[in-house]
């Protein structure tokens, strides 16, 4: 067991994730210089940053995208390095990407692609029936109409729909570890809100989930309180802190931080 | 990331021929055909078409275009080109003989049939060796016979039809067919009549170096619609077979005509078909092909637009799987009438060092006015190794015809990979799963059980994807 619940609700958080000394490189070019983070579960973390300060990277390099590579340091979940992992291993751990840019699947329909991926990562446990129903009711929570079942994944989708989409994808397939790469991007206030009641729901249900939010902008810690804020500056957490961190982003920029030691494990 | 080919063909087992009623010599000759007619019991109309269509055959260059290295090595005189394993045709399966009716379990038609058909043909070698009709539809006045019984039953109407839309000068395999043609279906549909369940004929090759023939004709009289659909699959040798038909479909007056091939060839058969419909008014012809299997096939359903509002649309497939197979399929339209519509949707896949090719021809005469017409073709390479052609051809004679064209050669990208390998599928189903999805525009036109088949196949022969 990685935890213990010691009774009246509370939890005795336990090392999840832990990321030491990472560095990344894509096609030659180092883009992560010796990362170090750790989150627990039922932890929620979020990350922020500058457009191309290396956010994606990590979410991708997290999820074990083959094209960036690790030169050096480990990354651990449930205590095991996973440096070496296929996507889909991964995904069977419990991690989860929900992606800044989600990919269009012609011809296959949204339903049958979560079933697929349901079935991959838990077995072929649920009936068609149940699963549909399940389906139903967190397409409600998300107000994505029914119709959209049957759609092919991300094929002709809004912005906002395809965001909406992959929260729905991770309310379904029901990870430990949800990466969520700026899931609030493109959206209207509305969009946000549904969003980020649908991520709260997620998890309320399921305490122990641990959530690593990447985001630009402050608007969505509004709604999802984080535990702890990290800033990525050139590839680095130059500075981390609580929620509070993130209003002074908002009211200072990223300037003043610009220039800082990355933060040692 | 480098796609492992399946080499295991599921269907390529074969039986004894032990107990075959005849077996012609190899090769071709006026005395074969002379016997085949004559075994047949034809009128003399017919053997002199066959014997006018043997010279034509003779005098007929190969065709200049498409695989010409692979139609060259066609060995005509290694070929057998009549093949009679059954002394009689039956309505039970339990009076087909014995090796014969388990080579169908195996391939699932008598349970088809039970499920979901309204009539069947199955053809073994040269000669339809069952064959059924549902009575309501037989009162009802259709016909729904192999091609021989067709022309001894109904010859009034055979004759009338027969070589219209494809004459034996059309090109040299049509005169082959033409020549030494066995077997094959033929329906007609009387007016105002619908036959809303699918008919089905099978074709099953045996014997090695076998070449077979069949020659279908369908006619839908004025108002009705039938659902015809073909399957066929050949024992995997290690030298050539060669299947060669004819298939002439007629819409007359607002009939609709469907017809649904899923042929699996295995590696061993060369595949040259001629397939051509004419649309009378406001008639629609539908084919979808779906072509998997085989050494080469060349083959282009084409529809002839006669006649004012009539609507054509070919929907095919192909999957060429490794380097020793070659997909030359397309499609082939003719606007010969104003006010007609048309729609080419054509999706080809090549892995392993497969070949696929699509040929197409979009033809408005003069005088056909306010034409539409769409044709979209899309590849998808699996790899590096295999390849893709696109030969899209348009004359156009008439002005103001609306066209839509458009063509994609695709890859499976590493991105879409990712994708959905971060949702927990291997590899190997990410793959699948974007193939599936290609396909889909064809599949979704299936009824359910062949959808179902036809996933199944793709799937074996993806089988061992892994990257
Ligand atoms: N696939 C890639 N190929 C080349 N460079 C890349 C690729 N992905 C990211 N980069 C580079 O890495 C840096 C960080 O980008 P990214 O991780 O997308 O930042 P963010 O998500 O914070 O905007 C940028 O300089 C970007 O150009
Ligand atoms: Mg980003």
């Amino acid at each position: 067991m990685i935890l213990e619940i010691l009774g009246e609700g509370i939890i005795k958080m336990t090392e999840l994730l832990k990321i030491e000394n990472l560095y990344v490189k894509i096609d030659e070019k180092e883009i992560l210089h010796g990362l170090n983070l750790q989150i627990n579960s039922g932890e929620v973390h979020a990350v922020m940053g500058r457009n191309g300060s290396g956010k994606s990277t990590f979410s991708n390099t997290l999820m074990g995208h083959p094209a960036y590579k690790i030169s050096s340091g480990q990354i651990s979940f449930d205590k095991k390095a996973i440096n070496d992992l296929k996507p889909n291993d991964r995904a069977k751990l419990g991690l989860f990407l929900g992606f800044q840019y989600p990919l269009s699947i012609p011809g296959v329909t949204v339903a049958n692609f979560l079933r697929q991926a349901n079935k991959a990562l838990k077995g072929d446990s649920v009936s068609p029936r149940d699963f549909r129903k399940l389906l139903y009711e967190k397409m409600d929570d998300l107000e994505i109409e029914h119709a959209f079942a049957t759609r092919y994944v991300n094929d002709g989708f809004s912005g906002g729909e395809k965001k909406r989409m992959e929260i729905l994808q991770m309310a379904m397939l029901e990870p430990r570890l949800a990466i969520l790469d700026e899931p609030d991007s493109g959206l209207d206030i509305d969009s946000l809100k549904l969003v980020a009641e649908s991520i709260n729901k997620y998890k309320q249900k399921n305490p122990l989930v641990a959530i690593l939010l990447v985001t630009h902008y402050q608007r969505i810690l509004d709604y999802i309180k984080p535990d702890k804020v990290h800033v990525f500056i050139d590839g680095n957490i130059v500075e981390s802190g609580g929620p509070e961190l993130a209003l002074e982003l908002e009211k200072k920029g990223y300037d003043w931080l610009t220039g800082k030691e990355a933060i040692k494990a | 990331m480098a796609l492992e080919l399946n080499n295991e063909y599921q269907y390529g087992f074969h039986d004894s021929e032990e107990n075959y009623a005849f077996k012609s010599t190899r090769g071709l000759t006026k005395e074969i055909v002379l016997s085949i007619s004559k075994m047949k019991n034809e009128p003399k109309w017919m053997t002199e078409f066959r014997l006018k269509a043997l010279e034509i055959f003779y005098k007929k260059p190969m065709p200049k275009w498409g695989n010409t290295g692979l139609l060259a090595e066609i060995d005509f005189e290694n070929i057998f080109y009549y093949v009679k394993s059954s002394e009689k045709q039956e309505k039970n399966w339990e009076d087909v003989p014995k090796e014969i009716k388990n080579t169908f379990d195996r391939l699932g038609i008598p349970e088809a049939e039970r499920k979901f058909l309204a009539g069947v043909s199955a053809q073994y070698e040269s000669e339809v060796v069952y064959h059924s009709l549902r009575e309501d539809l037989k009162k009802l006045g259709v016909l729904f016979l192999d091609m021989d019984s067709g022309l001894r039953e109904h010859p009034e109407i055979v004759k009338k039809y027969f070589a219209t839309i494809i004459p034996s000068e059309d090109n040299k395999f049509a005169a082959l067919n033409s020549a030494v043609w066995s077997g094959g279906s033929f329906i007609y549909v009387p007016p105002n009549t619908n036959v809303e369940i699918p008919l089905q004929a099978y074709f099953r090759i045996n014997t090695e170096n076998m070449g077979q023939f069949e020659r279908t004709l369908i006619i839908a009289d004025e108002g009705s619609s039938v659902h015809y659909i073909e399957g066929c699959t050949a024992p995997t040798y290690s030298s050539d077979s060669l299947h060669s038909a004819v298939v002439e479909l007629i819409a007359l007056k607002n009939a609709k005509i469907r017809y649904t091939t899923i042929q699996n060839w295995s590696k061993n058969v060369y595949n040259l078909v001629t397939k051509r419909a004419v649309a009378h008014e406001g008639a629609v012809v539908e084919w979808l092909d779906g072509n998997m299997g085989s050494k080469l096939t060349m083959k282009y359903p084409s529809i002839y637009l006669v006649g004012e509002r009539a609507h054509g649309e070919v929907v095919s497939v192909a999957l060429a799987s490794g380097s020793d197979q070659h997909q030359d399929a397309g499609a082939k339209i003719v606007h010969a009438a104003p006010n007609t519509t048309s729609v080419i949707t054509s999706k080809s896949i090549s892995r392993n060092g497969g070949r696929a090719t699509y040929r197409g021809l979009l033809k408005v005469h003069k005088g056909a006015f306010n034409v539409k017409s769409t044709v979209k073709c899309d590849a998808l390479m699996l790899d590096e190794k295999s390849r893709s052609d696109t030969y899209p051809t348009m004359e156009i004679d008439e002005k103001g015809v609306q066209i839509e064209h458009e063509a994609t050669v695709s890859k499976i990208e590493d991105e879409k990979l990712f994708y959905l390998m971060s949702r927990g599928l291997s590899e190997e189903q990410a793959k699948l799963m974007i193939v599936n999805g290609f396909m889909e525009p064809f599949v979704k036109e299936l009824p359910m059980e062949y959808a179902v088949e036809l996933n199944r196949l793709i799937e074996l022969e993806m089988e061992g994807a892994v990257g």
